[in-house]
């Protein structure tokens, strides 16, 4: 176990790297550098700009230096300093503006992900114990419905459907008067509020998902001897399904955990910008839009670290639930 | 409610199958895959099962314990048990209907495992590969009998050295990937032994095992046969096993039982062609080292016919050689005792 | 005691009566086989049909269209979706016609407002005189599948079935035009990430090793990160000046990026495995080609997992790119998309006055509901272990 957990955290390190080359490649995709683009438009904008800042930005930014060793100098500000650059879109160093935003980004992410658990684990059981009775096809045609549908195009149709229909305008986290309060209950009640959408339209897709994957791999567990072998125990069928397939279908299902964090992060930042949240989504795509991209830098390695430390965790629980994995033995089918 | 009620008689009965139909109800048609079946195991003695896979031996034995699932159905019969209680409390036999019983309900999940086990043809699927061999044979204990997990565990290590499995002790906490297809097959009986059945019904335990390993199984089984006295209802194709394993004999063909008898007379008379057939295909390795020319093994001409299809008459009579047309094709063949002790179903024997 | 088992008794496979349909089963080729099973999968073949439909109107979309897409008429900018009648006022039978529309604004909120004018019927035929085009920029005409005939071209006449944008365009023939956009870059997209794909899986499958495993690490890392917002940030890297066809390709560029990775998973795994079968061995021994083993003996054995995979692969490319150029930094107008359409319908405000302008949506998600359903069917026939 010991051996195995070291060498999954040896494996995380290239895939860390090639996450920060990829977004430093990113960086420097939009021609001219940052600073140049920046100046030039100061300059056309009738602003005079202090020759002594643009040399000690310069300089910051290792930007008169070659190639390789401004990444150098841009990954050493991370991992040293955890200063992952400049925004010049929202005049603030990154961290300030991706920070707590990040934050609530993780936090929706995190409580759709309690979501999905929480109903597609009891549903994609019943739907295979109960293999084509009408829950069953329920199911499978919501899922269908769930999985076609993206989430920003239901975040659309929702804000149509409770304006129109309801005369609510949902969108955002808080309402105008809570906007910048500080957290108080009724500042705390208002955001439940407001959050619930948003988490609900990122649950559903990955919800659709979760169900399918676990009806097929309990279907297949169903049908192996070791559950005739554990009824003819005189197990209680409950027992039965809870301590044999289901024990082995949830493997995968915990396995999932790191690809439903990518899936939340990957769908969720359309959903945000759609519905216009404080999340980092909507950050993105202002300094996209505005080729602000150490900002977008910065958002793509964070968001690519979690999903790397997602997928180590979602790892590391699967192998202290299958012994398969601890002893090196098979590979899981 | 369950059919119980107790009869005065203490006879040797254990399981006493009537008319058993269990048929499977398939989009292409229904599978009569036993169609009335006559059985009965006696305590103390081995009742060796025989036939093609697919004449509905393994379906019986499943009915016995209610383990036929959807669309499979027990559409009529009865199989009765003779429940004596284990404690001890009365020598009086309560006898169960187990063909009326809810097959999830209280009454036969009492039975399951404690009173009638059973060991399954493959080793490899018949245990969880993420739980422990010991989590898997205590939990029968500590529902059947009723006692803490320490206990538990360490009847568990006692039932495992029961069945001489090596190191005990350590098996308790592998997995099951982790021992030989033999030993896996010794935990998996150890397994069905753990409360100590009345009947252990062992469906082609040894099939998957080779040579060496099946005769070490076999050895042991009968030895734990004597030990505990319980009934084996042994399941296989394999004739060879039977003579070995087996007092009493029954060959079952197309879901239905069509010979029963001791295993002596079924070896040194049988009478039902089908019986006779099987007994002449036998490769006899004396024979096929001493004679010169290689003679080809006598083959049952035929194929066992569509399983959706109903046959009418005799069930085998398309494969018969003594097929009498007229009889064996039309009219449906009782069961007559042709000895005493030896039931057959064939027209051979009987006034047609 | 072994010596002593049963006679080996033919069993039919399973209990099929008719043993020339079985004999017909045995001789049936791989693609029959997938073929016959495709066909028992009811909802794969109405996707198939849906999905022809869709692809043969993006592919006529200037004859199947009533109007011109890009043709803006203020007089009708905003019109709501109007409605076919049979029967007028009257309740007298006219075939198939709409009213004509009368253009006014409010008063007080200075929107425009369309009231229907009774006295004036247009009846809706097939093949009406409407806006000249040039189909695929060769053929000129000026008939449209369905419409209404317009006398002057320049003074139209309003048959509008899912309205207009507020710029006065028709909606149903920008939705037409709009797919040949947003379901070629799926199609596109996927050939693409086929090469790639079969390309890099097909080296690391075939050579293993350190090439293996250095592909396998990029793939895992590509698969592990989110795919939108890297999508997000190519694709804004992408000049703004560049021309519509240009931007097109590009975007499906960026879309495939991570689209091959699934399919370079399938082509390495099918490689590995077949390596060692007995028929590929027996093909080396008898002098073939390393190239002739791969095209002739491998690829033939896992086409048909290549096909799903890429069905599979098709649904997220349309919903990248509607999504890519709803944010407006994918596909830009003039090019017309789905995605680009839905743009316009970004606002709260704008959707709840003009929610016909949701319409894209409908479009985008039965495409991909079918095409989920076709890759379920086609998975499902090309499983060669499900009967």
């Amino acid at each position: 176990m010991v051996n195995y957990i070291l060498m999954r955290l040896l494996r995380m390190i290239p895939q860390v790297l090639i996450i920060s080359v990829l977004a430093f490649i990113i960086i420097q995709l939009p021609p001219g550098d940052f600073l140049t683009e920046r100046l030039n438009r100061l300059r056309a904008s009738g602003y005079t700009v202090d020759e002594a800042e643009v040399q000690r930005l310069t300089k910051m930014y290792g930007l008169d230096k070659p190639m390789h060793l401004q990444y150098l100098k841009w990954i050493t500000n991370i991992v040293t300093k955890g200063d992952f650059g400049y925004s010049f879109v929202f005049s603030k160093p990154v961290n300030e503006i991706i920070g707590s935003r990040m934050g609530m980004t993780f936090f929706i992410a995190f409580l759709a992900f309690v979501v999905c658990w929480s109903f597609a684990i009891p549903v994609g059981i019943l739907v295979a114990v109960k293999q084509y009775s009408v829950v069953d096809y329920f199911f499978t045609f919501l899922g269908f419905i769930g999985l076609a549908v993206p989430g920003f195009l239901l975040a659309l149709v929702l804000m149509y459907v409770s304006y129109s229909w309801f005369g609510l305008k949902v969108g955002g986290l808080f309402s105008q008067e809570f906007q910048t309060a500080p957290w108080s209950w009724a500042r705390f009640v208002d955001f439940l509020k407001h959050i619930w959408l948003p988490v609900i339209i990122l649950a559903i897709g990955g919800t659709a998902n979760l169900i399918r994957t676990l009806r097929a791999t309990m279907l297949d567990e169903l049908r192996k001897q070791y559950v005739t072998v554990a009824r003819a125990k005189g197990l209680s069928e409950f027992k039965v399904l809870m301590l044999y397939p289901v024990r082995i279908a949830i493997n995968p299902i915990v396995s999932t955990f790191g690809w439903l964090l990518v899936w939340f992060f990957s769908g969720g930042t359309v959903v945000e910008i759609v519905l216009n949240l404080d999340t980092a989504g909507p950050v993105l795509w202002r300094a996209l839009m505005n080729q602000d991209m150490y900002t977008a830098g910065a958002y793509i390695v964070i968001i690519g670290t979690l999903t790397a430390l997602g997928s180590l965790i979602s790892d590391l629980m699967l192998a202290a639930l299958d012994p398969r994995i601890r002893f090196g033995g098979l590979e899981v089918s | 409610m369950p059919e119980q009620h107790t009869t005065p008689q203490n006879s040797s009965v254990l399981v006493e199958i009537k008319d058993l139909r269990t048929y499977f109800f398939l989009a292409e048609g229904v599978v009569r895959a036993v169609d009335g079946v006559n059985l009965t195991v006696n305590r103390g003695v081995t009742m060796g099962i025989v036939g093609e896979s697919g004449c509905g031996k393994s379906i019986t034995a499943y009915s016995i314990l209610r383990l036929v699932s959807p669309p499979g159905k027990i559409v009529g019969g009865d199989i009765f048990f003779y429940k004596v209680p284990k404690d001890g409390s009365s020598s009086q036999a309560e006898v169960i209907n187990l063909a009326k019983v809810d097959p999830n309900g209280e009454t036969i999940r009492n039975i399951r495992g404690n009173y009638i086990s059973i060991v399954f043809q493959e080793p490899m699927t018949a245990m969880s590969p993420v739980r422990t061999v010991g989590q898997q044979i205590m939990e029968a204990i500590i529902l059947h009998q009723k006692v803490d997990k320490k206990t538990a565990r360490e009847m568990t290590i006692d039932i495992l050295a029961r069945v001489r499995m090596s190191n005990p002790e350590r098996v308790v906490d592998e997995y099951p990937f982790q021992l030989s297809g033999g030993m896996r097959q010794r935990a998996v009986i150890a397994m069905a032994l753990s409360c100590r059945p009345q009947l252990l019904i062992a469906d082609e335990p040894t099939t998957a095992l080779d040579v060496t390993t099946e005769a070490q199984i076999l050895k042991l089984m009968r030895e734990l046969q004597e030990e505990l006295g319980m009934g084996i209802m042994y399941i296989t194709h394999n004739l060879g096993v039977i003579a070995e394993m087996a007092q009493e004999v029954a060959v079952m063909y197309l879901g239905r039982v069509v010979e029963k008898t001791d295993v002596k007379e079924l070896f040194f008379h049988p009478l039902h062609p089908y019986t006779q057939a099987l007994l002449t295909s036998i490769p006899q390795l004396r024979d096929a080292l001493t004679r010169q020319e290689k003679s080809r093994l006598n083959v049952i001409k035929g194929m066992v016919p569509d399983p959706y299809a109903r046959l009418k008459g005799c069930p085998f009579h398309p494969r018969c050689p003594v097929m009498i047309s007229g009889v064996c094709d039309e009219v449906e063949v009782p069961e007559i005792e042709a000895a005493p002790g030896h039931m057959v179903r064939c027209h051979l024997y009987t006034s047609h | 005691m072994s010596e002593t088992t049963m006679p080996k008794v033919e069993v039919p496979n399973n209990g099929s009566p008719v043993i020339t349909k079985d004999e017909a089963f045995y001789r049936a080729s791989q693609w029959q086989l997938v073929w016959w099973k495709f066909r028992r999968h009811k909802l794969a073949q109405l996707a198939m049909v849906v999905l022809s439909i869709f692809y043969l109107i993006a592919i006529f979309a200037e004859v199947v269209s009533p109007w011109d897409p890009l043709h803006r008429m203020k007089e009708y900018a905003a019109m709501p979706p109007m409605k076919i009648y049979f029967f007028d006022y009257n309740g007298n039978f006219r075939g198939p016609f709409v009213y004509n529309m009368v253009f006014g604004r409010d008063p007080v909120t200075l929107r425009p407002v369309y009231q229907i004018d009774f006295n004036t019927i247009l009846p809706v035929k097939f093949f009406a005189k409407g806006d000249p085009y040039k189909l695929w920029g060769l053929f000129s005409w000026d008939r449209h599948l369905i419409g209404i005939d317009q006398p002057d071209i320049t003074k139209p006449y309003p048959f509008f079935l899912l309205g207009t944008d507020s710029l006065g365009r028709d909606l149903l023939s920008r939705i037409f035009f709009g797919g040949r956009i947003s379901l070629t870059v799926g199609l596109i997209g996927v050939a693409l990430s086929f090469i790639f794909g079969l390309l890099l899986g097909g080296v690391a499958g075939f050579f293993g090793g350190v090439v293996d495993e250095v592909i396998m690490r990029i793939i895992d890392v590509l698969i592990s990160l989110p795919q939108i917002p890297l999508w997000m940030s190519l694709a804004a890297a992408l000049p703004q000046d560049w021309p519509q066809l240009r931007t097109y390709f590009f975007v499906t560029i960026i879309l495939s990026i991570f689209g091959w990775t699934s399919l370079a998973r399938t082509v390495r795994g099918k490689m590995l495995s077949m390596r060692e079968e007995d028929f590929v061995m027996a093909a080396r021994l008898d002098g073939e080609s390393e190239w002739s083993i791969i095209t002739r003996y491998m690829l033939p054995g896992f086409a048909s997992y290549i096909i799903v995979s890429l069905t599979i692969s098709i649904p997220g490319m349309i919903l990248g790119e509607t999504s890519l150029s709803f944010l407006g930094i994918g596909l830009r107008a003039p090019t017309i998309s789905w995605g680009v359409m839905l743009q316009d319908a970004q606002t709260i405000q704008t959707v709840s006055q003009l929610p016909w302008l949701l319409w894209p949506t409908v479009f985008v998600v039965t495409a991909v509901l079918m095409f989920n359903f076709l890759g379920d069917g086609l998975r499902d026939a090309a499983d060669p272990y499900v009967t």
